[in-house]
């Protein structure tokens, strides 16, 4: 079984190479690349004026299994995910139950093996059930496959339970993802504190909030020489501290989301909850920050946060909606129109961030276009325009607040183990 | 009445941010005749005749949904009120669906009170009936808002030039933000002031905006002064320590209303705590429209009904 795509520029950004060529997959391997690769037997896509990349990598989506198929669920998650030309994505174990055991890590795989169209990584809890008191079985959840660890959605109340799973996770060489929001500052809060808020009305969540618990968890992280994961940052302040604290060798990685880069809190209002996330939209000094931050290495993975919720959950008061929105079908569009083509981000960056670098944060073997690795390949016209409409989703989430937006660039094949998993949009 | 180009037929009421000062002066003069109405012997006139009007209340209030029913009544429209605790909502149904059943039932306008900020918004954008924002958490209460612009320019003969001092939990107070808005629309100069804990921490960059954290600094030379509610939980929520020691240095007090002017208006959109955030005295005193500012209300919210459900002309 070969495929070959012909003439298409191909970016492998892990050897730094950016060229036209071939590239002939065998037995779901990158098996060669290069000029004027003879057709023979292989299936051939003219590929020409295409961009072949990586398979892209998401480290943070939530796919809601077990307890919240409603919301999505690995088959519907991972069709999103090749839609949107993922091929890797970590889950995060924020369901119901929590992800918290060796058990659902397994289960979880299993499922992941029986129905989904992607590579799909399990995230397990740092605390039972997380409730930030007691460590999960770390160790086991590690033995059961889980690629790191997390209590997305909560930070951990008190500084002793981090500074633990640190130092116990240590000898299992897993980074430990921190949502960085210091509970108390932000309890009430919908949306980021500010101007806006303060004429809306709305409860504010301040930027401190994230600065002070990124400050606690990379200094936590430097004592314990632990490696820590900084989730979705949104605060030009907090990038800076972690910017210092990698200049001092602390092991800390950090990821940012579209949303974060290129939204602000002038795009909330009052009846449309789809801008409700956590940490919240903030301002375009943030905005600025982020992406200074993401060209300086100082931001290592754009992710998506992929965070659907049942249409009837999230279309009611902004006040009573779950934060978060669905984001893979829309991510590559968002980085390549407003980032990309606004001439703010170069491609070479943009890729290695959806794809080699976010693969280094979990030491996964993917993000290449190596000879010999797994041929998870995503084709990108970089010239299609398209306007996003949820009727065209295949994640269960409708609410975004890129809906109606006109993107040019777009995700037109997606290769996961050689086998074509998405081609123009559908889904196989 | 003035005549007028200007029309609020079909309008939300959601806050006074939509309101351009000739919406809030039609909404002001048309308020004039309707509180004649309220002064006859018989108060029932057939302006609204054969419309139907729900309030919609999720929070507890006893003036403000009183006020709008009598104002619908006096024009003669029918009035239903539902609240939140006699209601299907008690079941947990849906704002959506809620409202949903409301408008299949054919009524004309929709007057609601949520305790989320933009829920009167979001109302308007899900069923056809004109919605009436009664109070939505910390975002607006525009009648209220309207009738502290009436009772402020009946006793002032103008607004524009007029310093006004708004004392207190600006934080949690959707009256503040409606006041905000239609008092800078209309050319007055506004001062806040109160315990820094309970002023948001970024109103100052609205521009025409003064933010004080002593109180005196604000009442100085003040022609109006609106007291806000101080509420028992932002004390519990570690806000202010006491309210004995709220009284005594955020309190209107007698020593302090003498640093402003001595023809100042003294306004609270009630209830009050008397001894807390405003003295008995300054309440009952010569100065005090608070009694008067309910009176107002039924005919601020007669003008609002008249204006969004006929075009201000009988039918």
């Amino acid at each position: 079984m070969k495929v070959l795509l012909k003439g298409g520029r191909v970016m492998n950004p892990a050897v730094d190479f950016d060229e036209t060529a071939d590239v002939l997959i065998e037995n779901g391997k990158v098996a060669k690349i290069a000029k004027d690769i003879p057709t023979d037997d292989a299936d051939v896509y003219d590929v020409t004026g295409k961009l072949v990349t990586p398979g892209l990598i998401d480290l943070h989506v939530h796919f809601r299994e077990p307890g919240q198929e409603a919301k999505e669920d690995f088959e519907s998650g991972s069709k999103a995910a090749v839609a949107g030309g993922f091929t890797t994505v970590a889950t995060m174990p924020n369901t119901n139950p929590v992800v918290d055991s060796a058990a659902l890590v397994r289960s979880l795989k299993k499922r992941a093996e029986d129905v989904a169209r992607c590579h799909v990584e399990i995230i397990g809890a740092v605390t039972k059930g997380q409730q930030g008191k007691e460590l999960a079985e770390l160790g086991d959840m590690v033995q059961a496959g889980a690629v790191a660890f997390s209590d997305d959605g909560h930070f951990d109340p008190t500084a002793k339970v981090l500074l633990n799973a640190y130092d116990y996770l240590h000898a299992f060489d897993k980074v430990i993802i921190n949502h960085e929001e210091e509970t108390s500052l932000v309890e009430e809060g919908v949306m980021n504190e500010g101007h806006r808020s303060a004429m809306l009305g709305m409860k504010g969540r301040p930027t401190v909030a994230e600065d002070i618990a990124v400050a606690r968890d990379v200094l936590l992280a430097e004592y314990a020489g632990a490696r820590v994961h900084v989730a979705h940052m949104s605060s030009a302040r907090a990038v800076d501290i972690v910017r210092q604290a990698k200049k001092r060798g602390v092991r800390v990685t950090a990821e940012v989301t579209p949303q974060h880069l290129t939204m602000t809190d002038d795009c909330v209002n009052l009846y449309d909850s789809s801008t409700k996330i956590n940490p919240p939209l903030r301002t375009q000094a943030d905005c600025d920050a982020l992406l200074a931050g993401l060209k300086d290495g100082t931001i290592d993975a754009i992710v998506t946060d992929h965070s659907p919720h049942a249409q009837e959950e999230k279309d009611r008061e902004y006040m009573f909606a779950p934060s978060g929105f669905p984001g893979l079908e829309t991510s590559l569009g968002v980085m390549l129109t407003d980032l990309y083509h606004a001439g703010k981000l170069d491609l070479k960056t943009l890729i290695s961030k959806m794809t080699w670098e976010p693969a280094k944060v979990f030491k996964l073997d993917a993000g290449t276009l190596n000879v010999g690795s797994a041929a998870d390949i995503t084709v990108i016209d970089l010239d299609n325009e398209w306007v996003v409409d949820a009727k065209n989703f295949y994640t269960k989430g409708s609410h975004s607040p890129f809906i109606g937006r006109k993107f040019k660039g777009k995700a037109v094949m997606t290769f996961v183990d050689g086998k074509m998993m998405m081609r123009d949009g559908k889904v196989e | 009445m003035e005549k007028s180009t200007v029309s609020l037929r079909g309008r939300n009421v959601l806050g006074l941010e939509d309101f351009s000062p000739e919406e809030i002066h039609l909404v002001l003069e048309t308020a004039k005749e309707m509180k004649n109405i309220i002064h006859r012997d018989i108060k029932k006139v057939p302006t609204l005749r054969g419309k139907s009007i729900v309030t919609l209340f999720y929070e507890p209030s006893t003036r403000t949904r009183t006020s709008f029913e009598l104002a619908g009544k006096y024009l003669g429209a029918d009035v239903v009120n539902i609240t939140s605790g006699t209601s299907s909502i008690v079941k947990g149904e849906s704002l959506r669906d809620t409202l949903y059943t409301v408008e299949a039932m054919g009524v004309d306008a929709i007057v609601m009170r949520h305790k989320a900020e933009g829920a009167a918004e979001y109302a308007s954008r899900i069923v056809s009936p004109v919605i009436l924002n009664a109070g939505d958490g910390a975002h607006a209460h525009p009648s209220q808002g309207l009738l502290n612009l009436f009772t402020i320019q009946e006793h002032k003969g103008k607004l524009a030039g007029l310093k006004v001092a708004i004392l207190g939990d600006v934080l949690h107070s959707r009256v503040a933000r409606s006041d905000i808005y239609g008092m800078r629309k209309m050319g007055m100069e506004v001062h806040i002031a109160g315990p820094k804990t309970l002023l948001p921490r970024y109103l100052y960059e609205e521009s025409g905006i003064f933010v004080h954290e002593r109180i005196e600094d604000a009442i100085k030379d003040a022609d109006v002064i609106e007291v806000l509610r101080i509420q028992l939980e932002r004390m519990k929520g570690g806000l202010f320590p006491t309210t004995r020691e709220y009284a005594r240095i955020f309190g209107l007090n007698e020593a302090r209303l003498a640093l402003a002017k001595d023809d100042v208006l003294i306004l609270h959109p009630g209830p009050m705590n008397k001894g807390w955030e405003i003295s008995p005295f300054v309440a009952y005193g010569k100065n005090s429209a608070i009694q008067e500012e309910v009176q107002n209300g039924v005919a601020i919210r007669m003008a609002l009904f008249t204006l969004v459900l006929t075009g201000g002309k009988q039918e």
